[in-house]
């Protein structure tokens, strides 16, 4: 709204006033104000360890999130990412087990990832079902066929020095040399939604699917690929997650598609769509992490954490309505005014 | 003016935050930092313990903690606390263990939900000088010095065996309602349970015919119960291994057609159990007595602490009133014989 707002008073703000004050900016000061408070306030939080076993574990979180922000900005869901990200965990541990090269089993991994995110594609866009219903469908499905493949059993004996690449650390930082990897996926997330058209046709498709239509944009197609990238991310991640807890089992990651839907909605992408970005998301995923990782410091019970994940929630989803209701009155006010003195004064040539 | 409008909602926002962030860490962070640092360099009187049960909230787990809890104070440690996550899956326990390792915590008493997805942060917490007990669900022996276990796995399995052999007369169908599929003690007696049914003679007659998982959930291990009985008709009795199985599965055959026909049996506490021993549903069941566990972990974690053990078979430490405890092989001290409760003793047992 307060675009529209500004829009109207004149173009008097530069697109670096635009970027530094909106959602996703607000968001990074947020995370950065709640880490400098948390580093007074928590002994131990400010350490290197804070940052190694942090971003460990948000990595999983953090790399679904980018695929899953264009995904809701499209005004879609995916709730099969876990799953996904569970049956290729599961892929992996039998392949390896079978005695199958481990570089070839993290391509069997990524491709079972590229298959999953195109059948959710597939179900959406050509057979036309709502991607609420169709992953709920395949969050069933493929976990039930991660329990077909490797049923009560766990893998474990993977390569050590993958498992130990999986968690090393940059350096002294503390920093996990796999964030090189996440922030490669970031930077190619944020150039597509953000500097291509490609990016900008999501956006559009989550304004009004059938202007987007009418404009030309394909929004099948966009879709598709949508649920191709997100299989191939969550893949992904199940192969870090198989890695980082060195074992194989078919109910690792579940529950994981509820903390990236959180993430990205207090990030301030709109689960209506057409709104949100690439950073926004990042800070949320961070936020949630930030704050989760600073109660278990504290031996905060988790019943705590949820709360506050989910107080959390509801208000970066009100929040922004509230501000959007009080500026449109404001604005409304406004405006009455306005009209009432243009309607005592004679008319003027158009300005 | 939009300008100056953004302005405020981001210092509204950060106020808002931060309050938030001190809010729920600052109400334990009066508390003084425990040792940090190496955590072996800690004198006797400032030592720390933490509990890591499978979950929290689970009746059996609270009985098992209490005990362990009672154990610390009177093994002299400083302060003791419990930590764990609200669902028993394979990787919850990680962070967990992370933060216990941030905090320098000397010995780290868990309960495994996977016996390798923890060990690399075990492993971690080790180097750091940390001593780790194991108990009621062992991880990997690579990873802890010595695992606390109720009893012999095997008498166990044979107990629960040889009492639904009982009450079923020898012969017909059974079916075992388990906790996860990945459950290790309930896999490790589901194993010897079947090979005990294959191998003695006096167990000819009786067939498994299911294994189902509740996952230790209430709703779930109920669904499951009333499933078993959709699907097997003539299924005599059901061996449910987990306190959280035995006590739905009770709660489902009691207000059935079936109450009093199919026998049920297997490991369960005796103040879930006692109305269901009552009421005619249940005749027998077993366990050992929870607190004991616990209570033993704790003086296990002191002696390793104090040096006077190493974990290796044929150590000797004295656990409080229980008396002495010997290491047996690979590390694992034996708590002792499991006990039957049945309508005659039930009302002796309070846990």
């Amino acid at each position: 709204m307060s675009e529209v707002l500004s829009a109207e008073i004149g173009a008097g703000r530069s697109t670096a006033t635009r970027v530094l004050t909106s959602r996703g900016a607000v968001m990074w000061y947020l995370v950065l104000a709640v880490v400098i408070v948390l580093s007074l306030v928590v002994p131990r939080f400010a350490s290197a360890r804070t940052a190694g076993f942090l971003l460990l574990d948000v990595i999983p979180i953090l790399m679904i999130a980018l695929p899953m922000t264009l995904v809701i900005i499209t005004g879609e869901i995916d709730l099969s990412v876990a799953s996904t990200a569970g049956l290729t965990s599961a892929v992996m541990g039998v392949l390896w087990a079978r005695g199958m090269n481990i570089y070839l089993v993290l391509a069997v991994c990524l491709i079972v990832g590229l298959l999953a995110g195109a059948f959710n594609g597939f179900m959406v866009t050509w057979v036309g079902l709502p991607s609420l219903a169709v992953t709920i469908g395949t969050l069933a499905l493929f976990r039930g066929l991660a329990l077909v493949v490797i049923g009560d059993n766990a893998v474990a004996n993977f390569p050590r020095g993958l498992t130990t690449w999986a968690t090393s650390k940059i350096g002294t930082t503390g920093i996990p040399v796999f964030i090189i990897i996440v922030l490669a996926l970031i930077a190619i997330f944020a150039v597509v939604l953000h500097l291509t058209p490609f990016g900008r046709g999501l956006i559009a498709i989550g304004f009004s699917k059938e202007a987007a239509e009418f404009v030309g944009i394909d929004v099948g197609r966009a879709k598709f690929y949508l649920y191709v990238a997100t299989g191939l991310v969550s893949s992904m991640a199940g192969i870090f997650w198989t890695l980082r807890y060195s074992s194989a089992r078919s109910d690792n990651a579940s529950g994981l598609e509820l903390a990236v839907i959180a993430a990205v909605l207090l990030g301030g992408i709109s689960i209506f769509g057409g709104k949100g970005s690439i950073p926004g998301a990042v800070a949320g995923v961070l936020m949630i992490g930030v704050i989760n990782y600073a109660l278990r410091l504290q031996r905060i019970s988790d019943v705590v954490l949820i709360i506050v994940t989910g107080t959390l929630l509801i208000a970066s989803v009100v929040g922004p309505s509230i501000f959007e209701w009080l500026s449109r009155a404001r604005h409304d006010r406004r405006v009455h005014k306005d009209l009432t003195i243009t309607a005592n004064t004679p008319l003027s040539p158009a300005s | 003016m939009a300008l100056l409008r953004n302005a405020r909602r981001f210092l509204v926002a950060t106020a808002a935050t931060t309050a938030l962030a001190l809010l729920v860490t600052g109400c334990s962070s009066a508390a003084p930092p425990s040792a940090s640092g190496n955590a072996s360099s800690a004198p006797a009187a400032n030592r720390s313990i933490t509990f890591i049960p499978k979950q929290l909230n689970n009746p059996y787990t609270d009985v098992v903690l209490g005990g362990g809890k009672k154990g610390a104070t009177a093994a002299g440690f400083a302060k003791s606390n419990v930590v764990g996550p609200l669902e028993a899956s394979a990787s919850s326990q990680v962070s967990f263990i992370n933060a216990e390792t941030q905090a320098g915590t000397n010995a780290i008493v868990i309960a495994a939900n996977d016996p390798d997805a923890v060990c690399p942060a075990l492993t971690e917490a080790r180097n750091g000088g940390a001593k780790i007990v194991a108990f009621d669900s062992d991880t990997n022996p690579t990873c802890r010095d010595l695992f606390v276990s109720q009893v012999v796995a095997k008498d166990v399995a044979l107990i629960q065996v040889e009492l639904i052999a009982q009450q079923i007369g020898g012969a017909g169908d059974i079916a075992i309602l388990s906790a996860t599929a990945n459950a290790t003690n309930q896999n490790e007696w589901i194993k010897y349970m079947e090979a005990e049914l294959a191998s003695n003679p006096k167990y000819k007659d009786i067939k498994l015919v299911a294994k189902v998982y509740g996952d230790d959930a209430d709703t779930k291990s109920f669904q499951e119960a009333q499933g078993l009985l959709q699907a097997y008709p003539n299924l005599k009795g059901i061996i449910s291994p987990t306190t959280v199985g035995i006590a739905a599965t009770a709660r489902y055959l009691s207000t059935s057609k079936y109450k009093g026909k199919v026998a049920l049996t297997g490991l369960g506490l005796p103040n879930e159990m006692r109305k269901f021993v009552k009421d005619g549903t249940v005749t027998e069941f077993a366990l050992w007595d929870p607190a004991q566990l616990g209570y033993v972990a704790s003086f296990a974690g002191k002696a390793l602490l104090d040096g006077t053990i190493t974990g290796k078979e044929g150590d000797k430490f004295t656990a409080g009133d229980m008396g002495e405890r010997v290491v047996g092989a690979n590390g694992v001290v034996i708590v002792g014989p499991p006990t039957r409760f049945n309508k005659d003793n039930i009302d002796n047992y309070n846990f």
